[in-house]
């Protein structure tokens, strides 16, 4: 199983695409490696900067739909290569969510209500996410304070993310 | 309790029982292009298992970038084309037979009513508009599909939208799907099958239904779904008529994978087009969309006209029209590019491709290239396009480009006028 632990990116926008988290340009590439430099290139987001802001940083925390667009799972690919295994968010497109958890990786999601509190309270502060898988909560932490906000997932993406993967799952059970 | 159209072929093709809510299927059929392809073969190669489940079953094409433009896409076509032929797949489309996935695969008879299909492209929705359950998946999808032959979702909810009213004249599917992307918004279907019915998809031919289904995913749904009848079995007659006795048997046959009358949707609505004017998007998302004549005036570098929505020989018969005898703007760049090789060849028989070339098109081989921002028309920052395409994503076409979506019609008068100007009821 990946690690889900660390600093939190604030993506503070909803329907962030496919095309903005990796360009179709870079689709030629044949190795997941080759994505590293371009994870969230053309994303329209005001004071961002994917050169500086992604150094780091573990986990997205982001608002709805986040995903839609494109079935490339170079999107998931350009996460991990950058060290990020989980993105927390109100929605998901369902092709995104599903290669998130196909490559071992988590999308979870929580409340509007909730992703507002936590973004009042954190965005813009230095926050780190413990996920507790098995309890089911994450532990959401900055200077000033600490917040354990239950999650719900699904048995069987849990089984994708101890399996590491779909393939490693499918080739168990079919 | 009755059941949708989704419903029913899932119970004809569930592998085992449901785990929680999620369904393994079994497929029958496996597409793939040479963009998500390749790297799933690799991957099958590096584990020690680079079978496939079934190679008839699997249909493979160039289309994204062909002819290839460079080394690294040259590369994705040569992994993809000697794995068909490792495994003797049969139908594989390489460059002069070839099309964009979602027009050629119908086309060759590919898909049939009450099928299950995935393949790596979010487009792969097109297919429904011949009742089957077609849905884009990732790249891991895609390997599991072609190792196995299964493919896991969870429970299909629907929701059917019933197209009604009369569609006025130089209105057309584009524009309907454009308002109703517009009206339900792009996570309006997440997770659900869209079922499209009513009188107005009725009428539709085969290839408007495709260019209906084929932006479902823009609203966030697996699949769009239209319902099998005469005009289904009509398209598809001289790929089954080795099956059927008569068009009359196919269409019963087809018919169990109608929705039952008591069928339970997550939501039915009523979207009258009686009023509907020529549409056209705005901003960066499929549901920032108004009444093109809202956008009269705006200046345009590039039309494109092409693409698995709008590059169907129903689609370039409109646009060459309206352009018969006319000559683009000055300050255009007109870009055509038929869907696959046989409406190519089919447009030069007809004349179309003469209009085109004679309006001041500049017309290319059949690719998805512009409308991803590959090749063959790549905006540069800064410019527009007025394009029949189906995302407006900021960059999709060229880093830092404006992307108009329109119908075939709404852009052919774009192009002579230099500026969006919508397809009127009499124009």
């Amino acid at each position: 199983m990946k690690n889900f632990n660390g600093q939190v990116l604030f993506l503070d926008r909803s329907d962030i695409n496919t095309d903005e988290i990796i360009p179709a340009r870079y689709l030629t590439e044949n190795s997941r490696d080759a994505l590293r430099p371009y994870l969230l290139e053309d994303i329209s987001l005001e004071g961002f900067n994917f050169k500086t802001d992604i150094t780091g940083k573990s986990v997205i925390v982001t608002r709805a739909n986040f995903g839609c667009g494109s079935s490339r799972e170079h999107a998931p690919w350009a996460l991990e290569v950058n060290g990020i295994h989980l993105v927390i968010a109100e929605s998901f497109a369902r092709i995104f969510r599903q290669n998130m958890f196909n490559c071992g990786l988590m999308a979870i999601e929580l409340s509007r209500e909730v992703l507002n509190g936590i973004f009042k309270d954190y965005a813009g502060t230095p926050t780190h996410v413990t996920a507790q898988i098995e309890d089911r909560k994450l532990i959401f932490q900055n200077q000033e304070k600490t917040d354990i906000v239950p999650f719900s997932i699904a048995h069987f993406d849990v089984e994708l993310v101890r399996a590491g993967g779909w393939v490693n799952y499918a080739d168990a059970h079919y | 309790m009755g059941k949708t159209v989704a419903e029913k072929i899932f119970d004809t093709h569930r592998v085992g029982a449901p785990l929680d809510d999620v369904h393994i299927i079994r497929l029958d059929a496996v597409f793939c292009h040479e963009i998500t392809t390749p790297i799933a073969i690799n991957d099958l190669i590096a584990r020690g298992k680079d079978r496939v489940f079934d190679a008839s079953k699997i249909k493979v094409v160039i289309d994204h970038v062909s002819p290839a433009k460079d080394s690294k896409t040259a590369l994705q076509g040569k992994i993809l084309r000697s794995w068909a032929r490792r495994h003797n797949i049969q139908d594989f489309f390489d460059i002069g037979r070839n099309g964009i996935c979602h027009a050629l695969f119908p086309e060759k008879g590919f898909v049939r009513p009450g099928y299950t299909i995935i393949m790596g492209d979010s487009h792969t929705c097109t297919h429904g508009a011949f009742g089957a359950f077609a849905a884009g998946v990732g790249t891991t999808d895609l390997e599991v599909g072609i190792l196995k032959g299964v493919c896991a979702f969870h429970y299909p909810h629907s929701i059917k939208i019933q197209i009604t009213g009369q569609l006025p004249a130089g209105v057309y599917a584009k524009d309907v799907i454009l308002s109703v992307i517009g009206r339900i918004g792009v996570d309006g279907a997440t997770h659900k099958v869209i079922e499209f019915s009513g009188p107005v998809v009725e009428a539709m031919s085969m290839e408007s239904r495709m260019t209906l289904c084929n932006m479902a995913v823009e609203a966030g749904a697996t699949c769009g779904i239209c319902y099998p009848d005469m005009t289904t079995v009509r398209y598809l007659w001289k790929h089954i008529q080795h099956e059927y006795s008569s068009p009359d048997q196919a269409l019963a046959a087809f018919s169990v994978y109608l929705p039952d009358k008591d069928a339970v949707y997550d939501a039915i609505l009523e979207h009258d087009v009686s009023g509907l004017e020529p549409q056209a998007t705005f901003g960066f998302k499929p549901d920032q969309v108004k009444s093109a004549k809202e956008l009269l005036g705006t200046p345009v570098d590039q039309v494109y006209i092409g693409s698995c929505t709008n590059g169907r020989l129903e689609d370039l018969r409109i646009a060459a029209g309206i352009l018969k005898g006319r000559k683009i703007s000055e300050s255009i760049r007109g870009v055509v590019s038929p869907a696959t090789s046989s409406i190519f060849r089919q447009a030069i028989e007809e004349g179309i491709i003469q209009t085109f070339m004679d309006a001041g098109f500049c017309v290319t081989n059949p690719t998805c290239g512009a409308c991803l921002g590959m090749s063959n028309g790549v905006m540069a920052e800064g410019e527009v396009c007025a394009s029949t395409t189906n995302r407006n994503f900021n960059g999709r076409m060229g880093k830092g480009a404006m992307v108009h979506l329109m119908s075939p019609a709404t852009a052919a008068y774009t192009a002579i006028a230099g500026y969006i100007t919508p397809s009127f009821h009499k124009p």
